[in-house]
């Protein structure tokens, strides 16, 4: 594990076992209960599942939906409310699920796209979902009383597979990024007509491989994308972007380019609440990325705070920072496991000096009796450095007994 | 009756334009219905192809070999050459190598297929479906398709 800048590191809290195959998404209720509240995983096993934090600090497996979806459950996403869960599957279909207590009830079904649907948004007043497939297309629904949902538009405009569909902090703007390499920005002109103000990407500036996620932070005012061509892309607005300039573009524009930190597909990326950026990536590890204050430079910038390499021991699926408390991360991976970290600071204890070298005052009578020496005789005890109590009674710490 | 989305028709013209995994692959009883479809020498070559391929031959292999905390994470870079140049079967055959492999290999090794270079017309095309792992695992979850590839890798 490398850490850079300020000795901080994902410490791993525990490991949530259960899926039966690849975790594909996370999503972490908006409200919850208790102090962390409620995550939801999907899963290639079709199956979708609720882990709480216990009464014994632990997380566990509190509910897990399933029976409804017959294919991979791709994706997932809580209504603002967190009473309403969304589920979108290969199987075509995106499932709404109502809270009930401790129980989930599938409320309703959304069909229409013609293939695998791949990711599902809630916009911030939970008015409106968007949906998007491999079938090219972006689809809005409305949500309407008796969770009854309409669609009111379908997007046209991707030409490929449309891998991941995100609406804005706070504005009516859907952001969607796809097998074509691009970013779309999608806003409505009144009365349904949606359209596509903006696309990034096209003037060189661009991805060059498929944008597989994309993450605002909490400002509203920059958004970053992930891709298989093993960059990160920061992306800033800093008008309103639901506006369009004259000629119709619209106003986010490449801010910079983070490169040469992945060395394999980047399938994930979320921004905190605090401006940290957690990517999840092909080659098992979770990277954190930060702004640089460096005043050197007149450009903002950004760079790697943390790496944790060997986070999963397979590909990192989805990365997703916890709402309410911005220092635990989640993460999901081809090998079926879900982690949660928190970031701390490196401790000190750890830090332990070169040397090991140690002089014990008693030690324990099976170690004294393999030097030879009387197990009952006081010794001269000091060290050379701080010693933890435990290690103390560790044997297989090297020692050194002197005789007084 | 057989729908397969690999382009063949009976006129013999070849639809380079769609390189899709196939999705439409209809029920079929025998192997051998696939020739109303496909002529059947181009099935058996496909057969002989895959089988050839599989035996490294001829497959170039590279092994980057990466050693994280010492637990070799391995990635396998495996290069396949169809034997017809616009054959719009090198997606499926390149499905049936990554499916093979899938299940040779431990899971810890990362496997990255392409087409050998100048080998196929569409090849960029090929390799991005072949090196996603969403499009890959939708495909498989297809059971025609399934069934097509693991009646492809019998010995």
């Amino acid at each position: 594990m490398e850490l850079l800048d300020g000795e901080l590191e994902l410490r791993e809290i525990q490991k949530l076992e259960g899926h039966t195959d690849r975790v594909w998404s996370l999503a972490w209720n908006p409200t919850g209960t208790g102090v962390a509240g409620m995550l939801a995983s999907c899963s290639g096993d079709k199956t979708v599942r609720i882990w709480q934090k216990g009464p014994s600090g632990s997380w566990d497996c509190s509910a897990v939906l399933e029976d409804t979806h017959t294919r991979t459950v791709r994706s997932c996403a809580w209504s603002p409310s967190g009473k309403l869960l969304a589920t979108a599957s290969f199987d075509g279909t995106t499932a709404i699920w109502e809270r009930v207590g401790g129980e989930f009830e599938c409320v309703a079904t959304l069909e229409g796209h013609e293939n695998e649907v791949k990711s599902v948004s809630w916009n911030a007043s939970g008015s409106l979902l968007a949906t998007c497939a491999r079938d090219k297309t972006v689809w809005i629904w409305e949500a309407q009383p008796g969770n009854e949902f309409e669609c009111v538009s379908v997007l046209q405009g991707h030409t490929q597979d449309v891998k991941m569909v995100q609406w804005h902090p706070f504005l009516d703007v859907l952001v969607s990024v796809g097998y074509d390499n691009s970013v779309k920005v999608w806003t409505e002109d009144g009365d349904d007509d949606w359209h596509c103000v903006q696309t990034l990407g096209e003037a060189g500036s661009g991805h060059t491989s498929t944008v597989w996620a994309l993450s605002f932070n909490s400002a509203g005012d920059r958004m970053v994308t992930c891709s298989d061509d093993l960059t990160l892309k920061i992306w800033d607005t800093s008008q309103n972007p639901s506006e369009t300039s004259g000629d119709g573009s619209g106003s986010w524009s490449h801010l910079c380019t983070l490169s040469g930190y992945h060395d394999r597909t980047i399938f994930s990326v979320h921004w905190s609440r605090d401006g940290l950026i957690a990517s999840g990536a092909a080659d098992d590890a979770i990277r954190l990325f930060t702004e640089s204050k460096d005043r050197m430079v007149d450009q903002p910038s950004y760079k790697m705070l943390v790496k944790r390499e060997k986070a999963h021991d397979m590909d990192v699926n989805s990365v997703q920072w916890n709402l309410k408390e911005p220092k635990l991360l989640a993460s999901a991976s081809d090998d079926g496991t879900i982690k949660i970290w928190e970031l701390s600071e490196v401790s000190k204890v750890d830090n332990f000096v070169q040397s090991h070298h140690l002089l014990i005052g008693f030690c324990q009578p099976q170690v004294v009796n393999s030097i030879g020496l009387c197990t009952l005789a006081p010794l001269f005890m000091s060290s050379s450095r701080d010693v933890k109590e435990s290690e103390l009674l560790d044997s297989k710490v090297p020692i050194e007994v002197f005789d007084t | 009756m057989i729908l397969f989305d690999c382009g063949f028709d009976n006129g013999g013209d070849i639809d380079d334009d769609n390189d899709e995994f196939p999705s439409k692959v209809g029920k079929y009883k025998a192997k051998t219905e696939l020739h109303h479809f496909c002529s059947l020498p181009i099935l058996i070559r496909i057969q002989e192809m895959v089988v050839g391929l599989l035996n490294a031959n001829p497959i170039v292999y590279k092994k980057k070999e990466r050693r994280a905390r010492n637990v070799p994470t391995v990635i396998d870079e495996v290069t396949f050459t169809p034997t017809i140049e616009h054959c719009s079967m090198a997606t499926l055959i390149g499905l049936c190598l990554r499916v093979k492999l899938m299940r040779s290999l431990p899971s810890r090794y990362k496997v990255d297929i392409r087409v050998a270079p100048g080998r196929h017309a569409t090849e960029a095309e090929v390799n991005k479906q072949l090196n996603d792992k969403e499009r890959v695992a939708a495909a498989l979850e297809n059971p025609n398709l399934l069934e097509l590839v693991d009646s492809c890798l019998e010995p």
